[in-house]
Protein backbone atom coordinates (compact mmCIF):
# COMPACT_ATOMS: atom_id res chain seq x y z
CA UNK A 1 0.00 0.00 0.00
CA UNK A 2 2.48 2.81 0.60
CA UNK A 3 5.94 1.43 -0.88
CA UNK A 4 8.97 4.21 0.01
CA UNK A 5 12.00 3.42 -2.17
CA UNK A 6 15.44 5.32 -1.04
CA UNK A 7 13.78 8.66 -0.20
CA UNK A 8 16.42 11.99 0.35
CA UNK A 9 15.39 15.07 1.80
CA UNK A 10 17.94 17.85 1.67
CA UNK A 11 16.99 21.45 3.20
CA UNK A 12 20.30 22.98 1.92
CA UNK A 13 23.45 21.23 3.48
CA UNK A 14 20.89 19.84 5.84
CA UNK A 15 19.97 16.28 5.11
CA UNK A 16 16.70 15.79 7.14
CA UNK A 17 16.57 11.59 6.18
CA UNK A 18 18.66 9.71 3.84
CA UNK A 19 18.17 6.92 1.87
CA UNK A 20 14.88 6.14 3.62
CA UNK A 21 13.37 2.84 2.56
CA UNK A 22 10.43 0.72 3.83
CA UNK A 23 6.77 -0.89 3.19
CA UNK A 24 3.71 -0.79 5.01
CA UNK A 25 1.14 -3.80 3.40
CA UNK A 26 -2.54 -3.12 3.52
CA UNK A 27 -3.97 -3.26 6.87
CA UNK A 28 -0.60 -3.22 8.72
CA UNK A 29 -0.18 -0.99 11.21
CA UNK A 30 3.52 0.64 11.14
CA UNK A 31 4.91 2.59 13.88
CA UNK A 32 7.42 5.30 13.16
CA UNK A 33 9.98 5.89 16.11
CA UNK A 34 12.93 8.31 16.87
CA UNK A 35 13.67 11.23 19.09
CA UNK A 36 12.84 14.43 18.01
CA UNK A 37 14.45 15.72 14.98
CA UNK A 38 14.99 12.10 13.42
CA UNK A 39 12.97 13.19 10.16
CA UNK A 40 9.51 11.48 10.88
CA UNK A 41 7.96 14.51 10.06
CA UNK A 42 9.70 15.33 6.56
CA UNK A 43 9.19 11.35 5.82
CA UNK A 44 5.39 11.56 6.55
CA UNK A 45 5.19 15.07 4.17
CA UNK A 46 6.91 13.63 1.70
CA UNK A 47 3.85 10.62 1.97
CA UNK A 48 1.51 13.27 1.95
CA UNK A 49 2.38 15.30 -1.07
CA UNK A 50 3.09 18.38 1.62
CA UNK A 51 6.73 18.55 0.10
CA UNK A 52 8.70 16.57 -2.62
CA UNK A 53 11.67 14.15 -1.66
CA UNK A 54 15.07 15.49 -3.01
CA UNK A 55 15.89 11.79 -4.26
CA UNK A 56 14.06 8.67 -4.33
CA UNK A 57 10.12 7.69 -5.02
CA UNK A 58 7.54 7.60 -2.74
CA UNK A 59 3.90 5.58 -3.82
CA UNK A 60 0.85 5.27 -2.45
CA UNK A 61 -1.90 2.44 -3.03
CA UNK A 62 0.33 2.59 -6.44
CA UNK A 63 0.63 6.52 -7.65
CA UNK A 64 3.62 7.81 -7.07
CA UNK A 65 3.75 11.17 -4.83
CA UNK A 66 5.62 13.27 -6.77
CA UNK A 67 4.03 12.71 -10.26
CA UNK A 68 0.30 12.19 -9.22
CA UNK A 69 -0.18 14.24 -5.85
CA UNK A 70 -3.86 14.41 -6.38
CA UNK A 71 -4.61 10.71 -6.26
CA UNK A 72 -2.42 9.88 -3.30
CA UNK A 73 -4.34 12.79 -1.61
CA UNK A 74 -7.34 11.23 -1.79
CA UNK A 75 -6.49 8.42 -0.51
CA UNK A 76 -4.50 9.80 2.49
CA UNK A 77 -5.92 11.03 5.88
CA UNK A 78 -3.45 12.85 7.32
CA UNK A 79 -3.14 14.39 11.09
CA UNK A 80 -0.06 16.26 10.94
CA UNK A 81 1.79 17.07 14.20
CA UNK A 82 -0.32 20.59 15.37
CA UNK A 83 -4.60 19.48 14.78
CA UNK A 84 -5.32 21.67 11.27
CA UNK A 85 -8.19 23.10 13.22
CA UNK A 86 -9.92 26.15 12.78
CA UNK A 87 -10.52 27.96 16.06
CA UNK A 88 -13.87 30.20 14.53
CA UNK A 89 -15.68 26.71 13.30
CA UNK A 90 -17.95 24.35 15.34
CA UNK A 91 -16.76 20.59 15.57
CA UNK A 92 -19.46 19.54 12.71
CA UNK A 93 -19.16 22.61 10.62
CA UNK A 94 -15.29 21.75 10.77
CA UNK A 95 -15.49 18.48 9.94
CA UNK A 96 -18.17 19.49 6.94
CA UNK A 97 -15.69 21.47 5.71
CA UNK A 98 -13.25 18.83 5.03
CA UNK A 99 -15.42 16.50 3.83
CA UNK A 100 -16.71 19.13 1.17
CA UNK A 101 -12.62 19.20 0.63
CA UNK A 102 -12.24 16.16 -0.05
CA UNK A 103 -15.16 16.15 -2.24
CA UNK A 104 -17.76 14.55 -0.41
CA UNK A 105 -21.60 16.15 -0.54
CA UNK A 106 -24.94 15.59 0.51
CA UNK A 107 -26.20 12.16 2.33
CA UNK A 108 -22.75 10.82 1.88
CA UNK A 109 -21.21 14.39 4.09
CA UNK A 110 -23.88 13.72 6.47
CA UNK A 111 -23.22 10.26 6.96
CA UNK A 112 -19.28 10.23 7.32
CA UNK A 113 -19.88 13.34 9.43
CA UNK A 114 -21.57 11.71 12.02
CA UNK A 115 -19.65 8.62 11.95
CA UNK A 116 -16.46 10.17 12.96
CA UNK A 117 -17.96 12.46 15.12
CA UNK A 118 -19.35 8.89 17.03
CA UNK A 119 -15.68 6.90 16.38
CA UNK A 120 -13.85 10.33 18.20
CA UNK A 121 -17.07 10.38 20.68
CA UNK A 122 -17.34 13.99 19.65
CA UNK A 123 -20.73 14.32 19.97
CA UNK A 124 -20.77 16.03 23.07
CA UNK A 125 -19.27 19.04 21.86
CA UNK A 126 -20.17 18.81 18.11
CA UNK A 127 -21.81 21.94 18.24
CA UNK A 128 -18.99 23.86 20.49
CA UNK A 129 -16.41 26.43 18.49
CA UNK A 130 -12.74 24.52 18.18
CA UNK A 131 -10.98 27.40 19.89
CA UNK A 132 -13.50 26.70 23.12
CA UNK A 133 -12.21 23.32 23.33
CA UNK A 134 -8.90 21.43 25.61
CA UNK A 135 -6.10 20.33 23.43
CA UNK A 136 -7.44 16.99 24.07
CA UNK A 137 -10.43 17.52 22.19
CA UNK A 138 -8.95 19.47 19.27
CA UNK A 139 -6.57 16.41 18.71
CA UNK A 140 -9.29 13.98 18.76
CA UNK A 141 -11.31 16.69 15.97
CA UNK A 142 -7.66 16.49 14.58
CA UNK A 143 -8.50 12.63 14.24
CA UNK A 144 -11.84 12.74 12.64
CA UNK A 145 -10.98 14.92 9.93
CA UNK A 146 -8.46 12.24 9.43
CA UNK A 147 -10.39 9.58 8.64
CA UNK A 148 -14.01 11.38 7.64
CA UNK A 149 -13.57 9.85 4.24
CA UNK A 150 -12.12 6.71 5.63
CA UNK A 151 -9.20 6.33 3.67
CA UNK A 152 -7.26 3.63 2.49
CA UNK A 153 -4.30 4.82 4.13
CA UNK A 154 -3.57 7.02 7.83
CA UNK A 155 -0.16 8.63 8.81
CA UNK A 156 -0.75 9.81 11.90
CA UNK A 157 1.89 12.06 12.94
CA UNK A 158 2.32 12.00 16.90
CA UNK A 159 -1.91 11.10 17.71
CA UNK A 160 -1.77 10.79 21.37
CA UNK A 161 -0.40 13.96 22.09
CA UNK A 162 -1.75 15.81 24.30
CA UNK A 163 -4.60 13.44 25.65
CA UNK A 164 -5.45 11.98 28.44
CA UNK A 165 -4.70 8.25 29.64
CA UNK A 166 -8.42 7.26 29.25
CA UNK A 167 -8.37 8.94 25.83
CA UNK A 168 -5.03 7.11 24.54
CA UNK A 169 -6.29 4.29 25.50
CA UNK A 170 -9.45 4.99 23.54
CA UNK A 171 -7.70 6.57 20.66
CA UNK A 172 -5.36 3.48 19.91
CA UNK A 173 -8.40 1.53 20.15
CA UNK A 174 -9.52 2.81 17.67
CA UNK A 175 -6.41 3.01 15.66
CA UNK A 176 -6.00 -1.19 16.31
CA UNK A 177 -9.67 -1.11 14.79
CA UNK A 178 -8.92 0.22 12.02
CA UNK A 179 -6.21 -2.00 11.29
CA UNK A 180 -7.46 -4.64 8.74
CA UNK A 181 -9.14 -2.42 6.30
CA UNK A 182 -6.62 0.65 6.71
CA UNK A 183 -2.64 0.89 6.09
CA UNK A 184 -1.89 3.03 9.08
CA UNK A 185 1.73 5.06 9.67
CA UNK A 186 2.16 6.30 12.91
CA UNK A 187 5.05 8.75 14.37
CA UNK A 188 5.61 8.40 17.91
CA UNK A 189 8.53 8.65 21.29
CA UNK A 190 6.02 7.06 23.29
CA UNK A 191 7.73 3.50 23.05
CA UNK A 192 4.57 1.76 24.75
CA UNK A 193 2.48 3.08 22.09
CA UNK A 194 4.12 1.43 19.26
CA UNK A 195 4.22 -1.75 21.23
CA UNK A 196 0.78 -1.54 22.03
CA UNK A 197 -0.94 -0.79 18.85
CA UNK A 198 1.64 -1.57 15.76
CA UNK A 199 2.51 -4.68 14.30
CA UNK A 200 5.72 -3.26 13.02
CA UNK A 201 8.34 -0.62 14.26
CA UNK A 202 10.73 1.18 11.82
CA UNK A 203 13.38 3.21 14.27
CA UNK A 204 14.70 6.16 12.57
CA UNK A 205 17.69 8.28 13.81
CA UNK A 206 19.83 11.01 12.30
CA UNK A 207 17.20 10.88 8.94
CA UNK A 208 18.46 7.08 8.91
CA UNK A 209 16.36 3.89 9.47
CA UNK A 210 18.47 1.82 12.31
CA UNK A 211 16.37 -0.91 12.43
CA UNK A 212 13.23 -2.23 10.96
CA UNK A 213 10.72 -5.30 12.34
CA UNK A 214 8.32 -6.44 14.74
CA UNK A 215 8.65 -4.85 18.41
CA UNK A 216 9.49 -8.84 19.51
CA UNK A 217 12.01 -9.55 16.74
CA UNK A 218 13.86 -6.16 17.60
CA UNK A 219 14.63 -6.97 21.26
CA UNK A 220 15.30 -10.82 20.53
CA UNK A 221 17.70 -9.47 17.87
CA UNK A 222 19.53 -6.74 19.90
CA UNK A 223 19.64 -8.96 23.37
CA UNK A 224 23.13 -10.56 23.59
CA UNK A 225 22.38 -12.62 27.18
CA UNK A 226 19.48 -13.61 29.53
CA UNK A 227 19.09 -11.90 32.63
CA UNK A 228 17.34 -12.88 35.42
CA UNK A 229 16.57 -10.56 38.69
CA UNK A 230 16.12 -12.18 42.30
CA UNK A 231 16.07 -10.60 45.14
CA UNK A 232 17.35 -11.77 48.67
CA UNK A 233 16.01 -11.53 51.82
CA UNK A 234 19.24 -11.74 53.87
CA UNK A 235 22.11 -11.99 51.47
CA UNK A 236 25.85 -13.02 52.71
CA UNK A 237 28.61 -10.77 52.07
CA UNK A 238 30.41 -12.83 49.62
CA UNK A 239 27.06 -12.90 47.84
CA UNK A 240 27.89 -11.82 44.07
CA UNK A 241 30.82 -14.24 44.13
CA UNK A 242 28.62 -17.39 45.73
CA UNK A 243 25.80 -16.82 43.19
CA UNK A 244 28.85 -16.51 40.07
CA UNK A 245 29.74 -20.05 41.52
CA UNK A 246 26.04 -21.57 39.85
CA UNK A 247 27.00 -23.34 36.48
CA UNK A 248 26.02 -21.46 33.53
CA UNK A 249 26.14 -17.95 35.00
CA UNK A 250 28.49 -15.41 33.55
CA UNK A 251 27.83 -12.38 35.54
CA UNK A 252 26.34 -11.16 38.54
CA UNK A 253 25.37 -7.44 38.94
CA UNK A 254 24.63 -5.90 42.22
CA UNK A 255 20.57 -4.24 41.29
CA UNK A 256 19.27 -1.26 42.95
CA UNK A 257 17.99 -1.61 45.90
CA UNK A 258 19.15 -3.69 48.58
CA UNK A 259 19.41 -7.64 48.05
CA UNK A 260 18.64 -7.41 44.84
CA UNK A 261 21.20 -9.08 42.03
CA UNK A 262 21.10 -9.38 38.48
CA UNK A 263 22.24 -12.19 37.05
CA UNK A 264 23.25 -12.94 33.26
CA UNK A 265 23.72 -16.24 31.72
CA UNK A 266 23.95 -17.21 27.96
CA UNK A 267 21.02 -16.47 25.24
CA UNK A 268 18.72 -19.24 25.37
CA UNK A 269 19.50 -20.98 28.48
CA UNK A 270 16.78 -21.06 31.66
CA UNK A 271 18.82 -20.42 34.67
CA UNK A 272 15.75 -19.58 37.31
CA UNK A 273 15.53 -23.64 38.43
CA UNK A 274 19.03 -24.03 39.90
CA UNK A 275 19.59 -20.31 41.03
CA UNK A 276 15.96 -20.67 43.29
CA UNK A 277 17.62 -24.28 44.18
CA UNK A 278 20.47 -22.71 45.47
CA UNK A 279 19.43 -20.06 47.10
CA UNK A 280 16.61 -21.80 49.02
CA UNK A 281 19.92 -24.42 49.85
CA UNK A 282 21.63 -21.35 51.49
CA UNK A 283 18.67 -20.14 53.30
CA UNK A 284 19.33 -16.65 52.04
CA UNK A 285 15.42 -16.30 52.04
CA UNK A 286 14.29 -15.92 48.21
CA UNK A 287 11.92 -13.03 47.74
CA UNK A 288 11.24 -12.95 44.12
CA UNK A 289 12.89 -14.44 41.20
CA UNK A 290 12.00 -12.96 37.50
CA UNK A 291 14.05 -13.20 34.25
CA UNK A 292 14.10 -9.43 32.51
CA UNK A 293 13.33 -8.82 28.83
CA UNK A 294 14.53 -6.25 26.96
CA UNK A 295 11.60 -3.66 26.73
CA UNK A 296 11.19 -1.53 23.20
CA UNK A 297 12.56 1.66 25.35
CA UNK A 298 16.02 -0.48 25.78
CA UNK A 299 16.14 -1.29 22.13
CA UNK A 300 15.28 2.09 21.11
CA UNK A 301 18.01 3.62 23.57
CA UNK A 302 20.49 1.54 22.61
CA UNK A 303 20.15 2.15 18.19
CA UNK A 304 19.44 5.73 18.76
CA UNK A 305 22.29 6.63 21.24
CA UNK A 306 24.35 8.96 18.96
CA UNK A 307 22.93 11.84 20.65
CA UNK A 308 24.86 11.07 23.46
CA UNK A 309 27.65 11.02 21.13
CA UNK A 310 27.55 7.90 19.44
CA UNK A 311 26.99 7.57 15.75
CA UNK A 312 24.21 5.81 14.48
CA UNK A 313 25.33 3.13 11.99
CA UNK A 314 23.04 0.63 9.95
CA UNK A 315 26.01 -1.59 10.40
CA UNK A 316 25.83 -1.03 13.87
CA UNK A 317 22.82 -2.83 14.27
CA UNK A 318 23.59 -5.56 12.27
CA UNK A 319 27.02 -5.88 14.19
CA UNK A 320 24.72 -6.83 17.05
CA UNK A 321 22.38 -8.98 14.99
CA UNK A 322 25.38 -10.79 13.88
CA UNK A 323 26.80 -10.96 17.95
CA UNK A 324 23.04 -12.14 18.48
CA UNK A 325 23.13 -14.89 16.37
CA UNK A 326 26.96 -16.01 16.86
CA UNK A 327 26.04 -15.94 20.91
CA UNK A 328 22.92 -18.19 20.00
CA UNK A 329 24.80 -20.67 17.80
CA UNK B 1 -20.53 22.41 -2.60
CA UNK B 2 -17.16 21.77 -4.63
CA UNK B 3 -13.86 22.42 -2.54
CA UNK B 4 -13.50 25.95 -4.36
CA UNK B 5 -16.80 26.96 -3.01
CA UNK B 6 -16.23 24.95 0.29
CA UNK B 7 -13.14 27.43 0.74
CA UNK B 8 -14.97 30.26 -0.20
CA UNK B 9 -17.72 29.42 2.42
CA UNK B 10 -15.03 28.78 4.78
CA UNK B 11 -13.34 31.90 4.21
CA UNK B 12 -16.82 34.09 4.10
CA UNK B 13 -17.52 32.72 7.51
CA UNK B 14 -13.86 33.47 8.82
CA UNK B 15 -14.48 37.18 7.76
CA UNK B 16 -17.89 37.49 9.51
CA UNK B 17 -16.97 35.61 12.87
CA UNK B 18 -14.19 38.36 13.21
CA UNK B 19 -14.78 41.93 14.28
CA UNK B 20 -12.54 42.44 11.13
CA UNK B 21 -14.59 42.52 8.32
CA UNK B 22 -16.85 44.95 10.53
CA UNK B 23 -14.13 46.95 11.98
CA UNK B 24 -12.49 47.77 8.37
CA UNK B 25 -16.79 48.18 6.56
CA UNK B 26 -17.26 50.56 9.08
CA UNK B 27 -14.20 52.36 8.12
CA UNK B 28 -14.78 52.14 4.63
CA UNK B 29 -18.17 53.03 4.34
CA UNK B 30 -17.58 55.77 7.22
CA UNK B 31 -14.49 57.48 4.86
CA UNK B 32 -16.43 56.80 1.98
CA UNK B 33 -19.60 58.95 2.99
CA UNK B 34 -17.72 61.76 4.53
CA UNK B 35 -15.77 62.32 1.65
CA UNK B 36 -18.71 61.90 -0.65
CA UNK B 37 -20.27 64.78 2.19
CA UNK B 38 -17.27 67.16 1.68
CA UNK B 39 -17.29 66.86 -2.51
CA UNK B 40 -20.86 67.72 -1.69
CA UNK B 41 -20.79 70.68 0.02
CA UNK B 42 -17.90 71.79 -2.11
CA UNK B 43 -20.13 71.43 -5.33
CA UNK B 44 -22.76 73.64 -3.12
CA UNK B 45 -20.27 76.19 -2.61
CA UNK B 46 -19.56 76.29 -5.95
CA UNK B 47 -22.67 76.47 -7.06
CA UNK B 48 -23.22 79.54 -4.67
CA UNK B 49 -20.37 81.16 -5.92
CA UNK B 50 -21.70 80.07 -9.83
CA UNK B 51 -25.44 81.96 -8.69
CA UNK B 52 -23.80 85.03 -7.51
CA UNK B 53 -21.37 85.77 -10.83
CA UNK B 54 -23.99 84.16 -12.69
CA UNK B 55 -27.21 85.39 -11.20
CA UNK B 56 -30.02 82.67 -11.35
CA UNK B 57 -29.62 79.07 -11.62
CA UNK B 58 -26.21 77.68 -11.64
CA UNK B 59 -26.12 74.22 -13.64
CA UNK B 60 -23.76 72.07 -11.12
CA UNK B 61 -22.18 69.21 -12.93
CA UNK B 62 -22.22 66.21 -10.15
CA UNK B 63 -20.29 64.05 -12.05
CA UNK B 64 -17.10 66.24 -12.19
CA UNK B 65 -17.58 67.91 -8.77
CA UNK B 66 -18.42 64.98 -6.77
CA UNK B 67 -17.59 61.77 -7.84
CA UNK B 68 -14.70 61.83 -9.87
CA UNK B 69 -13.50 63.66 -6.65
CA UNK B 70 -14.65 60.73 -5.10
CA UNK B 71 -13.68 57.79 -7.15
CA UNK B 72 -10.04 59.48 -7.77
CA UNK B 73 -9.84 59.74 -3.93
CA UNK B 74 -10.99 55.79 -3.23
CA UNK B 75 -7.76 54.64 -4.65
CA UNK B 76 -5.88 55.79 -1.06
CA UNK B 77 -8.75 54.26 0.86
CA UNK B 78 -8.35 50.99 -1.30
CA UNK B 79 -5.17 51.23 -0.84
CA UNK B 80 -5.57 51.23 2.96
CA UNK B 81 -8.44 49.42 3.44
CA UNK B 82 -7.96 46.39 1.27
CA UNK B 83 -4.75 44.82 2.58
CA UNK B 84 -5.89 44.56 6.20
CA UNK B 85 -8.99 42.37 4.74
CA UNK B 86 -6.36 40.08 2.62
CA UNK B 87 -3.36 40.05 5.32
CA UNK B 88 -4.69 37.05 7.21
CA UNK B 89 -5.42 34.98 3.89
CA UNK B 90 -2.43 32.39 3.58
CA UNK B 91 -0.53 34.22 6.81
CA UNK B 92 -2.99 32.89 9.42
CA UNK B 93 -3.32 29.26 7.89
CA UNK B 94 0.42 28.92 8.05
CA UNK B 95 0.89 30.40 11.84
CA UNK B 96 -2.18 28.57 12.60
CA UNK B 97 -1.02 25.08 10.77
CA UNK B 98 -3.88 24.41 8.78
CA UNK B 99 -1.79 25.67 5.75
CA UNK B 100 -0.65 21.52 6.15
CA UNK B 101 -4.56 20.75 5.82
CA UNK B 102 -4.99 22.82 2.63
CA UNK B 103 -1.81 21.37 0.56
CA UNK B 104 -2.46 17.75 1.31
CA UNK B 105 -6.20 17.94 0.71
CA UNK B 106 -6.90 16.74 -2.63
CA UNK B 107 -7.22 19.72 -4.45
CA UNK B 108 -4.99 22.11 -6.94
CA UNK B 109 -2.94 25.28 -5.72
CA UNK B 110 -4.50 27.40 -8.12
CA UNK B 111 -7.90 26.06 -6.67
CA UNK B 112 -7.04 26.84 -3.00
CA UNK B 113 -5.97 30.59 -4.30
CA UNK B 114 -8.97 30.96 -6.18
CA UNK B 115 -11.52 30.40 -3.02
CA UNK B 116 -9.52 32.85 -1.44
CA UNK B 117 -9.52 35.26 -3.98
CA UNK B 118 -12.98 35.24 -4.88
CA UNK B 119 -14.05 35.09 -0.82
CA UNK B 120 -12.16 38.55 -0.42
CA UNK B 121 -13.64 39.94 -3.71
CA UNK B 122 -16.62 39.14 -2.60
CA UNK B 123 -16.51 40.80 0.83
CA UNK B 124 -15.32 43.87 -1.34
CA UNK B 125 -18.15 43.95 -3.67
CA UNK B 126 -20.79 43.43 -1.09
CA UNK B 127 -18.68 47.23 0.86
CA UNK B 128 -18.84 48.71 -2.62
CA UNK B 129 -22.67 47.60 -3.38
CA UNK B 130 -23.50 49.75 0.12
CA UNK B 131 -21.66 52.87 -1.06
CA UNK B 132 -24.41 52.65 -4.39
CA UNK B 133 -26.41 54.08 -1.71
CA UNK B 134 -24.53 57.91 -2.07
CA UNK B 135 -25.18 58.23 -5.82
CA UNK B 136 -28.65 57.14 -5.31
CA UNK B 137 -29.50 59.26 -2.76
CA UNK B 138 -28.15 62.26 -4.77
CA UNK B 139 -30.08 61.21 -7.34
CA UNK B 140 -32.81 62.08 -5.53
CA UNK B 141 -31.90 66.01 -5.68
CA UNK B 142 -29.73 66.46 -8.74
CA UNK B 143 -29.81 65.01 -12.04
CA UNK B 144 -26.27 63.40 -13.46
CA UNK B 145 -24.94 61.36 -15.51
CA UNK B 146 -25.11 57.25 -14.64
CA UNK B 147 -22.33 56.79 -16.96
CA UNK B 148 -19.28 57.99 -15.75
CA UNK B 149 -20.65 56.99 -12.15
CA UNK B 150 -20.52 52.92 -13.79
CA UNK B 151 -17.24 53.12 -15.68
CA UNK B 152 -15.84 54.44 -11.95
CA UNK B 153 -17.92 51.53 -10.15
CA UNK B 154 -15.98 49.00 -12.82
CA UNK B 155 -12.79 51.47 -11.96
CA UNK B 156 -12.85 51.12 -8.53
CA UNK B 157 -13.89 47.03 -9.05
CA UNK B 158 -10.94 46.21 -11.01
CA UNK B 159 -8.50 48.23 -8.76
CA UNK B 160 -10.34 46.78 -5.88
CA UNK B 161 -9.09 42.88 -7.32
CA UNK B 162 -5.72 44.13 -7.98
CA UNK B 163 -5.16 45.28 -4.89
CA UNK B 164 -6.58 42.28 -3.64
CA UNK B 165 -4.21 39.76 -5.98
CA UNK B 166 -1.34 41.48 -4.72
CA UNK B 167 -2.31 41.50 -0.80
CA UNK B 168 -3.37 38.05 -1.60
CA UNK B 169 0.75 37.81 -2.69
CA UNK B 170 1.60 39.45 0.08
CA UNK B 171 0.24 37.64 2.70
CA UNK B 172 1.28 34.24 1.23
CA UNK B 173 4.85 35.40 1.28
CA UNK B 174 4.96 35.68 5.29
CA UNK B 175 3.44 34.21 8.10
CA UNK B 176 3.08 36.98 10.19
CA UNK B 177 -0.11 39.35 9.16
CA UNK B 178 1.18 42.50 10.04
CA UNK B 179 4.08 41.94 7.92
CA UNK B 180 1.70 40.86 4.92
CA UNK B 181 0.03 44.10 5.30
CA UNK B 182 3.11 46.19 5.37
CA UNK B 183 4.21 44.27 2.26
CA UNK B 184 1.40 44.68 0.26
CA UNK B 185 1.22 48.62 1.10
CA UNK B 186 4.54 49.08 0.18
CA UNK B 187 4.44 46.89 -2.83
CA UNK B 188 0.91 49.00 -3.93
CA UNK B 189 2.74 52.24 -2.70
CA UNK B 190 5.93 51.57 -5.20
CA UNK B 191 3.45 51.03 -8.49
CA UNK B 192 1.63 53.90 -7.35
CA UNK B 193 4.64 56.14 -7.29
CA UNK B 194 6.73 55.00 -10.58
CA UNK B 195 3.60 56.95 -12.14
CA UNK B 196 5.48 60.11 -10.75
CA UNK B 197 8.75 58.57 -12.47
CA UNK B 198 6.98 58.08 -16.16
CA UNK B 199 5.48 61.64 -15.61
CA UNK B 200 8.92 62.78 -14.77
CA UNK B 201 10.45 61.20 -17.86
CA UNK B 202 8.08 62.18 -19.97
CA UNK B 203 7.36 60.98 -23.52
CA UNK B 204 10.24 58.89 -23.78
CA UNK B 205 9.74 54.42 -24.23
CA UNK B 206 10.53 54.05 -21.17
CA UNK B 207 8.23 56.81 -19.50
CA UNK B 208 5.26 55.30 -21.80
CA UNK B 209 6.13 51.81 -19.86
CA UNK B 210 6.83 52.87 -16.29
CA UNK B 211 3.25 54.83 -16.64
CA UNK B 212 1.60 51.87 -18.31
CA UNK B 213 2.90 49.15 -15.61
CA UNK B 214 0.88 52.12 -13.10
CA UNK B 215 -2.43 51.49 -12.51
CA UNK B 216 -3.17 55.78 -11.98
CA UNK B 217 -4.06 56.26 -15.64
CA UNK B 218 -5.64 53.43 -16.35
CA UNK B 219 -8.03 54.18 -13.58
CA UNK B 220 -8.18 57.75 -14.25
CA UNK B 221 -9.40 56.86 -17.75
CA UNK B 222 -12.46 54.90 -15.70
CA UNK B 223 -13.24 57.68 -13.72
CA UNK B 224 -13.48 59.68 -16.00
CA UNK B 225 -16.12 57.85 -17.93
CA UNK B 226 -13.50 56.19 -20.27
CA UNK B 227 -13.81 52.58 -21.26
CA UNK B 228 -10.21 51.37 -23.34
CA UNK B 229 -10.00 48.01 -23.74
CA UNK B 230 -5.80 49.18 -23.03
CA UNK B 231 -6.71 49.69 -19.44
CA UNK B 232 -9.09 46.12 -18.98
CA UNK B 233 -6.10 44.41 -20.76
CA UNK B 234 -3.87 46.13 -18.02
CA UNK B 235 -6.22 45.58 -15.37
CA UNK B 236 -7.27 41.70 -16.38
CA UNK B 237 -3.26 40.78 -16.98
CA UNK B 238 -1.60 42.57 -13.79
CA UNK B 239 -4.57 40.78 -11.59
CA UNK B 240 -3.68 37.29 -13.87
CA UNK B 241 0.26 37.73 -13.08
CA UNK B 242 -0.24 38.48 -9.45
CA UNK B 243 -2.51 35.34 -8.78
CA UNK B 244 0.28 33.76 -10.54
CA UNK B 245 2.80 35.14 -8.59
CA UNK B 246 0.73 34.11 -5.77
CA UNK B 247 0.91 30.57 -7.00
CA UNK B 248 4.33 29.91 -7.53
CA UNK B 249 4.88 30.92 -4.02
CA UNK B 250 2.73 28.82 -2.28
CA UNK B 251 3.92 26.12 -4.47
CA UNK B 252 7.28 27.32 -3.32
CA UNK B 253 6.89 26.53 0.06
CA UNK B 254 6.61 23.23 -0.58
CA UNK B 255 10.06 22.86 -1.66
CA UNK B 256 11.46 24.80 1.39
Amino acid sequence: MIDVQNITKRYGNLTAIDRVTFSVAKGEVLAFLGPNGAGKTTTMRILTCFMPATEGTAKVAGFDCADQPLEVKRRIGYLPETPPVYQEFTVSEYLTFVGRMRGMVGKNLTTALDQSIEKLALGSVRHRLIGNLSRGYRQRVGLAQAVIHDPPVLILDEPTVGLDPKQIIEIRDLIKSLAGSHSVILSTHILPEATAVCQRVVIISGGRIVAEDTPDQLSARLRHSEKISVTIKTPPDNCLARLQSISGILNVFQGQSAGTFLLECALGQDKRDEVARFIIANQWGLLELRTISMTLEDVFLQLTRHEEGMTPQVEHVSELSQATQETAS
Amino acid sequence: MTPVQAIIAKELRGYFVSPVVYVVGAIFLLIFGFLSYLYVVYAGYQAIQLMQMQGGQAQLNLNDLVFRNLFASMRFVLLIILPILTMRLFAEERKLRTFEFLMTSPIGINEIVAGKFVSVFLVFLSLLGLTGLVPTVLMLFSDFDWNPIWTGYLGMTLLGALFISVGLLASAITENQIVAAFLSFGMLLLIWLISGLGALLGDTTLGQIISYVSFMDHYDRLVRGLIDTKDLVYFFSSLAFMLFLTHRVVESTRWK
